[in-house]
This record gives C-alpha cells, sequence and structure tokens, in this order.
C-alpha cells in the first residue's frame, strides 16, 4: 500500500492505495470518476486518456502512485459548471460520437491535440494525432469533422 | 417538416450525458458489497480436464468462492442455447452439441470457462485464478473449417458426426443444374469470408445480485437486448423464474451484434450470486477476453458459380459454403450463413435459379454469431465478387452487367424465400455513378500512373434484408422467439411523455429520433419526451436491437401506440370542446377543431384524462396505450456504393482515395444520424476489406491475434472521408415507411473495396483483408503472367 496525493479535477484528494493500481482504476474505483473508461488492455484504445499535468496521457499505462503530486484532469473537469468546453460542444454539434464509449478520451486527446497544434489543424494531422484513439462506431469521419470544428471555434474565441 | 419532426437533423438528446463523462455503462454501477469474478480459462484449443484443484485459490487473501462446472451441474443450471432449429437437407434437426457455461469434461476452445473465483477485489480474484490447477490431456485440434469436415478431424461434438452440424439447402437444385448446363458463359470463384472480432469499445459487463428474501435476481448486462437475455436465462437456463428475474442493459457502448446473445459469464455471476449469499457478483472482461469470447463473425469459405445466357442475363447461381460457427452455437448462430446469408444471394438481380448448399462446421474455435450485417456482408460479398469479376470475364462493363440483370418490377420473389417489396437500384446506382463521377474515372488512373500509383475503382450493390419478421414466417423457418416489437406510451398529466420501448439503443440514437416521432405526431418538443429502454422491470416486453430493426420494427410499435393516444386525446378534446370528434386536428401540442379558433393545450387534454373530473360516457381516465407490431415482411435496404483505391506498387499499400455511398432507407427520421450510422458501417466494412482478420493458430489453436496490437482495427488515419447520400422508395410494409440503415456500409463495402483494388493491380486473385503484403504478392504475380 502506498499513500498518495494529488490534485483531480481542481480537488485535492488522498488515498491508500496498492502498489500495482493503475491511474485508471484509481481514477473509476476509488474516485468514482467513471467517464474515463477502459476499452484495453495494452494501451491501445485510448479510452482511458486524461490529463496529467495539462498533457494527454493514457490511465492504463500509468501507476496512480506515479501521478502522486501531480495535477489530473478528467472528462469531469473540462466544463465550467454549465458551460461546456468548446471541444464538448463541437462533438455535440458534429454528432461525433455515437455509443459514448470512446468520446471521454477523444475528447481529452482532442483538447492536447489543439494545444500542441494549434487551432490550424488540417484533416490528414488530425487523423494521424488520432493514431492512439480506437472509435468502433463513426468511423471517425464525424470525429475529424467535430475536431476541425472546435479548433475553429477556439480559433474564432481566441 | 417541423423542426423536430421527421426528417429534421436534430442533435441528439443523449450527448451531453456522454461528453460530460455521465454516462452509466455496466462498470460504472458499484452495487453494496460487490465482489468480483474472475474465470479461469482453458489454455488450451482442445483437451481433456481431468483433474481441478481449487484448494490454494480457496486458501488465497479475499477469495470468497471458487466454482466449477460441476456445482453448476449439481445446481441444475443448463446449458446455453442456440435459439433457431435449422434443418439439415434429409430433414433431421441441427446437430447442437452441450453448450456448458463452465466447461466439465472437455474444453472446446481457447479461452473456454473452466472455474470462476469470487473475491473481494478483482485483483484478488485474478490472483486467485492464477492458482487454480487444472490437470488438462492435451486433444488435437481443428480451427481450419476444410481439415474440420475431412475423415479423421479432431471431433468436438458426439452428435455432429464430421463436426457438421447441419448441412442444409435452399432453392431449386435441378432447375439450377439445367441452367447452368445451358449457359453462354460460367463464371467461377472460391472466395474466402474472412473471420471478425467485433470489438464494441466496451467490453462485456455482467452483474449478477440475488437477494434471498425475495428470492430475487437482478442482471445488470452488456445487452442489446434485456427481455431476450431474461427469457433465455429463465426459460431455457434456469437460472430464475422469469417474474423473479429483472434484467437491465443500461448505456451500452456499442454492440454490432455481439452483445445480443445470451453468454455464460452472465450466467455464471447470477447463479454464483445465490450460491455465495446473495452478494453482488461482477465480471468486468477485458479486452483479450472479449478477443477469445465474444462471438466472432463472417468465416466462410465459398465455392461459387454464375450462370450467364449469351445476352449476359444471369440464368444461374451456385454456391457451397462451410460456415464456420466455432465450438458451440451460439444463440442465432445456425440462422446466420442460412436465413440471413443465402436468402440474400440473388442481390438486386433477377436470377431465376439459385441453389445454395451450407454446411456449418465447429471447430476448436470461438463461437461466431451475428456481427453487423450478419450473413449479408457473405452473401453480398459472393454476388458482387461474381458480378464484377464476371463482367471482367465478358469484357463488358461492370455497370452494364448490373443494369442489365437489375430487378425493376416490385414486388419480387426471389427463388430464395425473399419478395423484394419496393426499391429503385438504377436511381441508388446512377447516384453513386454521378457522385463518384466514374464516368471520367480513366482519366483519373492516366493521372496516378503519372505519378506511379495504381489506381482502381470498385462497385458495390446490395440488398439487405431488415426488421426480420413477420414472427409467424420466421417462426416456420425455426425462430425460437417472435420477432415483433412492443412499445408503450405514457402521457403524463402535465402533458410530457414516456415511451417505453423494447428497442435498445448502444450508439443508435433513440432517445432523440424516437422523441422526433412523437413530436411529429403530438407536437410537443422533443425535450418533453423521454425514452424508456433496457430494464425490465420498466418495459414490458421487447425483442431488442440488431438487425437494422429499431426504427422499421421499434418505431412501427410506437406509431401504433401513438394512434391509440391520439384517438383518446380527440375524442377527449371533442366532449371538452363540445365538438364532432372528427373535426379534432392535433397540431403543434394543440388539439384544435379545425376550422374554428377553439383548441386545448395537449396538456390541457392530458390533465383532463387524469382528473377525469369531465369524461365522455365510458371513457377510462389516464392517457396511457400500448402497441405491439409484427411486420408483414421482411424491408429491403439496397444501396450502391464506388471505392476508388490507389495501390504503391513499391509497397502493396492501398490508400482509399474516394468512397461514394447511395443508400435507399426508405424514410429517414434523423438524416446525421443515419449518415453516421452509414459512416460507422463503413469503417467496419472497409476494415474488413483492408484490415481485420483473425489469425488461428493451425496446429495449436491459439488465436494469434487476440488483442489490439495483432488484430488491426480501423484507425482515423486509415479510412477516408465518406461522401454519402440517399435515394428513397419508401417501404410498403409499415407505416412510416422505414427500411433500416444500421448494418449496410458494413454489407456493401467490402466487395467495393475489393473490387477496386484488384482492378487497380490487375490481378483477381486476392482475399480479404488485404494487406499490403497480399496486394504486393498479387502484384508480383500480375508482373509474373505479363513476362
Ligand atoms: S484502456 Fe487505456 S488505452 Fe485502452
Ligand atoms: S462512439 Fe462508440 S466507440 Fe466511439
Amino acid at each position: 500500500m502506498t499513500t498518495i496525493a494529488m490534485q483531480v479535477n481542481g480537488k485535492e484528494v488522498t488515498a491508500d492505495v496498492e502498489d500495482r493500481t493503475l491511474l485508471v482504476q484509481y481514477i473509476r474505483e476509488s474516485l468514482g470518476l467513471t467517464g474515463t473508461h477502459v476499452g484495453c488492455d495494452t494501451s491501445q484504445c485510448g479510452a482511458c486518456v486524461v490529463h496529467v499535468d495539462g498533457k494527454a496521457v493514457k490511465s492504463c499505462t500509468m501507476l496512480a502512485a506515479q501521478a502522486a503530486g501531480k495535477t489530473i484532469t478528467t472528462i469531469e473537469g473540462i466544463a465550467d459548471g454549465d458551460t461546456l468546453d468548446p471541444i464538448q460542444v463541437a462533438f455535440h454539434e458534429n454528432h461525433g460520437l455515437q455509443c459514448g464509449f470512446c468520446t471521454p478520451g477523444m475528447i481529452m486527446a482532442t483538447k492536447d491535440m489543439i494545444a500542441r497544434h494549434g487551432t490550424d489543424l488540417d484533416e490528414k494531422t488530425i487523423r494521424s494525432e488520432l493514431e492512439g484513439n480506437i472509435c468502433r462506431c463513426t468511423g471517425y469521419h464525424n470525429i475529424v469533422k467535430s475536431i476541425q470544428a472546435a479548433a475553429s471555434a477556439m480559433a474564432a474565441a481566441e | 417538416m417541423g423542426a423536430e419532426g421527421l426528417g429534421a437533423r436534430v442533435l441528439r438528446k443523449e450527448d451531453k450525458r456522454f461528453i460530460t463523462g455521465r454516462g452509466r455503462y455496466t462498470d460504472d454501477y458499484d452495487l453494496k458489497d460487490t465482489t468480483y469474478a474472475a474465470f479461469v480459462r482453458s489454455p488450451h484449443a482442445h483437451a481433456r480436464i481431468k483433474n481441478i484443484d481449487v484448494s490454494a485459490a480457496e486458501a488465497a487473501p479475499g477469495v470468497v468462492a471458487v466454482l466449477t462446472g460441476s456445482q453448476l451441474t449439481d445446481d441444475k443450471i443448463g446449458g446455453m442455447i442456440c435459439g433457431w432449429m435449422v434443418h439439415s437437407k434429409d430433414g433431421s434437426p441441427m446437430n447442437a452439441g452441450a453448450h456448458p457455461a463452465i466447461a466439465v469434461d472437455i474444453v472446446k476452445h481457447v479461452g473456454d470457462q473452466v472455474a470462476v473465483v469470487i473475491a473481494e477485489t478483482n485483483g484478488q480474484a485474478r490472483d486467485a485464478a492464477e492458482l487454480v490447477e487444472v490437470d488438462y490431456e492435451e486433444l488435437p485440434a481443428v480451427v481450419n473449417l476444410k481439415a474440420a469436415v475431412k475423415d479423421g478431424a479432431p471431433q468436438l461434438h458426439p452428435e455432429a458426426a464430421n463436426n457438421i452440424s447441419f448441412d442444409w439447402a435452399i432453392g431449386e437444385k435441378d432447375a439450377t443444374e439445367a441452367a447452368f448446363a445451358a449457359a453462354a458463359n460460367v463464371v467461377s470463384m472460391d472466395i474466402t469470408n474472412n473471420r471478425l472480432v467485433p470489438n464494441p469499445m466496451e467490453p462485456r459487463v455482467a452483474i449478477g445480485s440475488y437477494d434471498p428474501a425475495e428470492e430475487h435476481y437482478t442482471l445488470y448486462n452488456t445487452s442489446q437486448n434485456p427481455h431476450l437475455a431474461r427469457l433465455i436465462l429463465s426459460a431455457f437456463v434456469g437460472v430464475a423464474p422469469e417474474h423473479k428475474l429483472r434484467v437491465i442493459a443500461p448505456d451500452v457502448g456499442g454492440g454490432f451484434g455481439s452483445k445480443i446473445f445470451v453468454y455464460p459469464e452472465e450466467t455464471v455471476c447470477l447463479w454464483a450470486s445465490k450460491r455465495i449469499g446473495g452478494r453482488p457478483v461482477k465480471w468486468t472482461s477485458d479486452r483479450t477476453e472479449a478477443f477469445l469470447v465474444d462471438a466472432h463473425g463472417r468465416d466462410h469459405v465459398t465455392e461459387a458459380e454464375m450462370a450467364l445466357d449469351e445476352n449476359n442475363k444471369i440464368t444461374g447461381l451456385r454456391v457451397h459454403t462451410l460456415a464456420n460457427i466455432g465450438a458451440y452455437m451460439s444463440t442465432f448462430s445456425s440462422a446466420v450463413p442460412t436465413y440471413l446469408h443465402a436468402t440474400l444471394l440473388s442481390g438486386q438481380y433477377n436470377i431465376p435459379n439459385i441453389y445454395a448448399e451450407i454446411d456449418a462446421v465447429y471447430t476448436n474455435t470461438s463461437p461466431v454469431d451475428a456481427y453487423r450485417g450478419a450473413g449479408r456482408p457473405e452473401a453480398t460479398y459472393v454476388v458482387e465478387r461474381l458480378m464484377e469479376t464476371a463482367a471482367r470475364q465478358l469484357g463488358i462493363s461492370p455497370v452494364e452487367l448490373r443494369r442489365t440483370n437489375f430487378i425493376t418490377e416490385f414486388p419480387h420473389q426471389t427463388p430464395v424465400i425473399m419478395a423484394y417489396d419496393a426499391g429503385d437500384y438504377e436511381a441508388s446506382l446512377s447516384a453513386a455513378l454521378s457522385a463518384s463521377d466514374y464516368d471520367a474515372f480513366e482519366t483519373r488512373r492516366e493521372e496516378a500512373r503519372s505519378r506511379g500509383k495504381l489506381r482502381g475503382i470498385g462497385l458495390s450493390c446490395y440488398i439487405e434484408a431488415c426488421g426480420i419478421a413477420p414472427s409467424a414466417a420466421v417462426g416456420s423457418l425455426g425462430a425460437g422467439v417472435g420477432l415483433w416489437e412492443s412499445a408503450e406510451i405514457r402521457v403524463n398529466p402535465v402533458g410530457t411523455v414516456e415511451v417505453l420501448t423494447g428497442s435498445h439503443s448502444h450508439g443508435q440514437g433513440h432517445e432523440t429520433t424516437f422523441a422526433q416521432l412523437v413530436n411529429e405526431r403530438l407536437g410537443i418538443p422533443i425535450e418533453n419526451v423521454q425514452i424508456v429502454h433496457g430494464d425490465t422491470d420498466k418495459v414490458q416486453f421487447g425483442m431488442g436491437t440488431y438487425g437494422s430493426r429499431s426504427g422499421a420494427v421499434g418505431m412501427s410499435a410506437i406509431s401504433k401506440a401513438l394512434d391509440k393516444i391520439e384517438a383518446k386525446t380527440k375524442k377527449l378534446a371533442a366532449h371538452l370542446l363540445e365538438a364532432s370528434e372528427a373535426d379534432i386536428v392535433i397540431e403543434g401540442g394543440q388539439v384544435k377543431v379545425a376550422g374554428t379558433d377553439q383548441a386545448l393545450g395537449f396538456h390541457e387534454v392530458a390533465l383532463a384524462a387524469y382528473t377525469a373530473h369531465n369524461m365522455p360516457e365510458g371513457m377510462e381516465p389516464g392517457l396511457k396505450e400500448g402497441a405491439f407490431y409484427d411486420p408483414t415482411n421482411f424491408t429491403f435496404p439496397a444501396g450502391s456504393y464506388v471505392c476508388e483505391v490507389e495501390v504503391d506498387p513499391e509497397t502493396g499499400r492501398t490508400e482509399i482515395v474516394q468512397f461514394v455511398a447511395a443508400d435507399d432507407f426508405g424514410t429517414i427520421i434523423n438524416p446525421m444520424i443515419v449518415d453516421g450510422q452509414v459512416h460507422g458501417g463503413l469503417a467496419q466494412g472497409i476494415g474488413q476489406a483492408l484490415l481485420e482478420g483473425c489469425v488461428y493458430d493451425e496446429d495449436t489453436g491459439q488465436l494469434i491475434t487476440a488483442s489490439f496490437m495483432d488484430y488491426t482495427m480501423p484507425r482515423a488515419d486509415d479510412l477516408p472521408n465518406f461522401q454519402v447520400s440517399t435515394t428513397k422508395t419508401e417501404c410498403p410494409g409499415n407505416p412510416l415507411g422505414m427500411k433500416g440503415c444500421g448494418e449496410a456500409g458494413a454489407i456493401g463495402s467490402p466487395p467495393a473495396v475489393i473490387n477496386a483494388i484488384t482492378d487497380a493491380i490487375g490481378n483477381n486473385n486476392l482475399s480479404m483483408p488485404a494487406t499490403p503484403l497480399k496486394v504486393w504478392q498479387a502484384l508480383q504475380q500480375t508482373s509474373a503472367a505479363a513476362e
């Protein structure tokens, strides 16, 4: 057992966790933040993407203990009260989700993608940046559209 | 069309919870005192269990129980069933071998359940599962279809000689043979339809919970059809009586068929919860387990021949298919290669004589059952590969060959059961050809050649059959259930509406489209409509969602229930307004006397129904109606797809440079959602054509492609943007004229892709998935032949 402390969605949390506890397990099972999903056991699908100190990380590839002292943001933490993040809005407006299981990871990955590449994103960049996120429902067509729309909306707001 | 009514591009009501991380999937449920199940699974494809020693596991920390198949048998829990009876050519019923939820004597595929460990935490359960010692005597295994039916092959079930569960046939054998004897041209092909893993992104989960005081069970389950699960678990498996079993399928993260079936794991979780005294038992599949135990799809090996006369009219089609059913017959596995496959072999064409033989073959592999399209992709692949190949052999345009043979008059009775009710195949073909600028293709081919790329174009004109029905017909063909749907409309006293439906949404957007229908009929905003589904305690009964049936069948039931709501509303309003019932119209949320300014709000009529202070003579209070809808026929969506590819001759890598789909789905409720369904289907079909495929080791029966590292799921950069559009002929068989759109993309696209690649490389000998290696090898054959 290890005692860990970190900040999750703006709140300080501490817990005793088994050494082998993955960050995603800690987030889902201990903190009850079930928006972060587990879609695979080989770190391929990206359903579990969260931000650790502002960067997108597959939370199934990291031990909870490794996240000690860090700042974590999950899908539950990106809206400002009732005001959704522009990426959330874009996914809704462009039908960028069907079953919704991949969606939190997609949105968190998009946030990071726009932070790294800026809002001037072409389709090819988006598609290659989505390498680590699998969606089985949408064929990605509307996910790409959503990401483009989010980037434009963010550019317009700048 | 109103802003929220039929045909409107309405944004989805259900999105908010998903984009904010507040969806409620089965694994998100955390019941008090939950225990966790981990299955001990066979590492062998075929082995005799000589002994199971659970003592070390039982002594491990946190372990609550370790249970095996013999305890399941002691408790008289039945095996898994196949719910569709198919008869062999000689009239004998299929030979379905036993399928215990936990193997007792013999394991038959890698991943077969051998024991289950239940512990305080998931980690403890998995640790202890490692300590269960199973003494196996390995037996020879067979995974290959052709090998499995050979004399001397390892045998899986004593009932099924030569591993054949049934050898079934459809059509007229003699007439078809005569057509071939008289043919001007015959085209023959060996066709393999590759085995796929459905892989919805949410893995399967089951939570079984037994209440000893009430002797009542609850199952939370990733299911596409909770009522069917309840029926099978109670009436056939015998875990619990139906009135003592509640099945809840909350948000479900995709299904594509794989969550239709009733599997061993949910059976075990329910049973185990009682065994351990009523604490909930939760099992969450990991992805590797999903690869091993979720039912796979496709896996056909086919010999197909087409006969044509001197005018290039098809005169006959002959097909012999070996269909892999895996180690056990899954819930609907028998229907897929037969009634969902061979009955569609006429495609969009007038084919007077068809004869198809299907042998369902057991192998030491995971069970195979319906996966998006279920049988229809296999049929389309056979027909559309033959069409393209025939055109090439005859030296005529593939477009012309199709046009020459299109069915143009409806209704049309095919020689293989189906009676197509409506369609306009020329319309969707023309739409696809013009959207793809088909006529200018050769210019693009030349331009690509100047860049060193091989460009090809391929067509596919598919037909499918949705909304499997009517119940009496499917019953006569062997279905163990009826395939109708039910709906209940509850109007609340304030005029808001709840729709209880037997359909189940796992990505299809029912909460929006079903509400759009209510808006269309009653004029109330969709935000005042709540769709209730996925809980057997709330919805009386229903058959769930698969086979693109929720629109054509599920919404038809809602429509019928709305008819009754409208009728009662009008009668009551006429009474309240002292007008004639015939003059009452419902419009924009108002109940009006036509041609006057007399009106009541719909909510006022609803309130009047509940206060019941002033009702017409004999009218019951309240405003709630239900309906069951049983279709009169299947529906027949159809369309044309054009795929254009560029192949890099150096690497064999294929890039899809254009994909055009023109589909006829009949009436469309929400074009945004329909487009999305097509996109998703196309991705799965293109995935099958280019990337996906199971590989089993032929000697050991190990699934080599058992993770996302080894099984190539389509990623964003594997796929193009899709150009989708629709044409429309209404389905005459249901009140809304709908046909269904969920599977079309996966059905129509694989042959379009392979036809395009084979066109590009000038070699027709190419199997799916067309990986760069295979394409490169085919190119070497082409150039060797040219030398
Ligand atoms: S669960 Fe983390 S990548 Fe799949
Ligand atoms: S929306 Fe279902 S997996 Fe992406």
